[in-house]
């Protein structure tokens, strides 16, 4: 298995997706984040793990720039999607964030219907040209967010009425259905039950087929079995960023190895 | 270990049974208990004045709900008729019919009295003879025949029949003697007399200060209605973008914290004081026709706009977060997620929020006492949307106010029936705005 692993990195290595330098994040006065130099590589899993306000989610907002919605935050640095800096001035955020999509550590679907929750992200962004299409899309995110069969006959009922793992499986269909290239996933099973994570987890692990995905987590255990990559987040910095395997066992840095002892955090 | 001996070994005295209660305990049962006798005492005060409220309008103010008429079959003489119109002041010459006809259907009835038909006038309500020349010249073809009239009765005999008005009130009143109460007695028993519901009163328009009978508050509840027309046309579409600006789109600096201070303050002003701006502005600067609806709603726009701000923006706080983000998360555009999932969210709240500015700018008397709207005897309703707005007239709390301070007792009465309709629409805005919320919030 391991093995196989490191035959698909060799693969992946050249195929850098996101590739971040030198970032910096501040909330008003306080420095977030700290020259945070990452390259994440497509159709992998990226985990970044640490301790509780270490960074590591706001550092993911700014992947999509999600941090432009809060009024004191101010990011610095240069991050880069397939080469283009996604904070140039003639980036729209609002295209940016068709291609890199967001699922949130809240299951957080729209009070509307199933049908709606997927149909729109694509309606906004006029990818149907009709209902057909959009049925279309709406069930291929369905399936790949492996909810359509659980959902299939019902998909006038409202999201909000779905089980928590269900909705965040809705809300990864929704996240998909605008066919982004990049998911960023901010703990999307903090709030779920040990079946519901390992539903969630196994669709990560197919999502891997066709996107780059990135993922938060405080499950360390999460981060080994679903990532194929890992970043140690530690009061602002990037501690350390390797494969998985070799984070969780040989790590270099003397914090990774406190954290994943369980000596900090 | 020190901990297990610590347990092992308590300290004399402070072993304590579960089955008694010790006097710590105790006290704070006592506290609590009293603190719901409070509770109990407050709330049962304040459910004594309502009712005290309720009682004294409903016994006060039902009376005017009901009119007593006096029944006269006049026969419509083509001769007598066209010597009233050759007359100067015709009226009186229809009075004069109707005191003959009067008189006659008295005897006829069996009731003796020794009065002229001028003092038995004195039992009508004055307009009796312009009611009957009304109906002559609307009827031209009954002429020749005869008509069933009923005229109102005098406030006096009204109030008589309602145990408003007895006999030794009379012995001052020039109107009216004992006298004519023995015949107003003989005459419901003849039937002459009956008490019906006064349509009038919630249709008509307001009589002179002599004719409370003749007095509705149907008039001033058009230019009520105009109002409100006029402040939910400029209030809701104003407050709404403003909330949603400040809420959503504007940045969080010292001048939109200035805003929002500005705005709570405003909620607070003085009801007078957006009367007086509304004087100066709307009036005295902008040249609108005094005592118009328009103005009245203008005015009340300006008070009532901060109650829909508040409310609106403390609906839109409520809508969680994560909403936001899910729609942003997809590629929505800040307008976009506000439009297509924050709004429907926060409309319940919008609503109610709305309703109850409403209701409040429908019972606001203060600022209109300043634009004329007061003190105007709204006698013609509106024909049309632009004599609507445009017109002088009054609003049902003004006119409220306008009969209470009138000297006639009849007429605190009708202020009375009239705070009755004013409370009936209150309610139902409420009743409104807690149904909609209920059905808007089932879909959340």
């Amino acid at each position: 298995m391991n093995d196989m692993r490191l035959i698909e990195r060799a693969v992946d290595m050249d195929d850098i997706k996101i590739s971040a330098r030198d970032v910096q994040v501040y909330y008003g006065d306080n420095h977030a984040i700290k020259d945070v130099n990452v390259d994440i590589q497509d159709k992998t899993v990226t985990a970044f793990i640490g301790p509780s306000g270490c960074g590591k989610s706001t550092f993911l907002r700014c992947l999509n720039r999600m941090n432009d919605t809060i009024d004191i935050c101010r990011v610095e640095g240069d991050i880069h999607l397939d080469g283009e800096d996604i904070n140039d001035k003639r980036v729209d955020p609002v295209q940016l964030r068709a291609k890199v999509g967001m699922v949130f550590q809240k299951p957080n679907p729209f009070p509307k219907s199933i049908y709606d929750n997927a149909a729109y992200g694509p309606k906004i962004h006029g990818m149907a040209k009709n209902k057909a299409e959009l049925d279309e899309i709406v069930e291929r995110a369905l399936r790949r967010g492996a909810i359509w069969d659980e959902v299939k006959d019902r998909l006038d009922a409202p999201g909000t009425g779905l089980s928590g793992g269900q909705q965040q499986r809705l809300c990864i269909a929704r996240a998909v259905a605008t066919e982004p290239e990049v998911l960023l996933m901010d703990e999307p099973c903090s709030a779920l039950d040990p079946i519901a994570t390992a539903q969630v987890e196994e669709l990560i692990d197919e999502l891997r087929q066709n996107y780059s995905v990135v993922i938060v987590t405080h499950s360390m255990q999460q981060a080994a079995r679903v990532s194929q990559k890992t970043a140690f987040f530690h009061l602002g910095n990037l501690v350390e960023y390797d494969e998985t395997g070799k984070i969780f066992t040989n790590p270099e840095d003397e914090r990774t190895e406190s954290y994943i002892t369980g000596r900090i955090g | 270990m020190t901990d297990a001996t610590a347990h092992t070994t308590p300290e004399p005295g402070s072993k304590s049974s579960i089955l008694t209660v010790d006097p710590h305990t105790a006290k704070r049962h006592a506290a609590e208990g009293r603190f719901k006798i409070y509770g109990i005492i407050a709330i049962c005060i304040g459910l004594f004045f309502l009712a005290a409220l309720l009682i004294a309008i409903v016994s006060n103010g039902t009376r005017a709900f009901t009119q007593t008429r006096v029944v006269l079959e006049i026969p419509l003489v083509a001769a007598e008729i066209e010597a009233a119109e050759a007359y100067i002041v015709k009226t009186s010459k229809y009075n004069d019919l109707v005191g003959e006809a009067l008189t006659g259907a008295m005897s006829d009835a069996g009731i003796e009295t020794e009065m002229e038909p001028k003092e038995l006038l004195m039992m009508l309500s004055g307009s009796a003879g312009a009611n009957f020349r009304n109906f002559v010249l609307e009827n031209p073809d009954a002429v020749g025949g005869s008509h069933q009239f009923e005229f109102l009765a005098s406030s006096r005999v009204d109030g008589y029949l309602k145990g408003r008005v007895t006999r030794e009130a009379l012995v001052d009143d020039k109107n009216l003697d004992a006298a004519h109460l023995d015949l107003v007695d003989q005459m419901r028993e003849a039937g002459l007399v009956e008490r019906s519901f006064n349509w009038d009163f919630i249709f008509g328009a307001d009589a002179s200060e002599s004719r409370p009978e003749a007095a509705g508050i149907g008039v001033s509840m058009l230019g009520s209605f105009f109002m409100m027309l006029v402040v939910l046309a400029f209030a809701l579409p104003i407050g709404i973008a403003a909330s949603i600006y400040l809420e959503e789109f504007a940045p969080q600096n010292r001048f939109t914290d200035l805003i929002e201070v500005n705005i709570a303050n405003l909620a607070a002003v003085p009801s007078i004081v957006f009367g007086i701006l509304g004087l100066a502005v709307f009036i005295q600067v902008m040249h609108l026709p005094q005592s118009a609806p328009l103005v009245g709603g203008l005015t009340l726009t300006l008070m009532t706009l901060p109650t829909i701000v508040i409310s609106t923006r403390a609906s839109l706080k409520s809508v969680p977060p994560s909403i936001r983000d899910a729609a942003l998360g997809v590629g929505a555009s800040k307008m976009q997620a506000v439009f297509h999932h924050v709004l429907p969210l926060a409309m319940p709240g919008i609503l109610t929020g709305t309703i109850i500015g409403l209701a409040q700018a429908l019972g606001e008397t203060a600022p209109l006492l300043l634009i004329g709207m007061v003190g105007f005897i709204a006698s013609n309703p509106p024909d049309g949307l632009a004599s609507g707005f445009l017109d002088p007239n009054s609003a049902m709390p003004a006119q409220i106010y306008e009969w209470a301070k009138r000297a006639d007792p009849a007429y605190y009465e009708r202020a009375w029936g009239g705070i009755i309709i004013l409370l009936l629409f209150l309610m139902t805005m409420n009743i409104i705005a807690i149904l909609l919320r209920r059905k808007f919030e089932r879909r959340w």
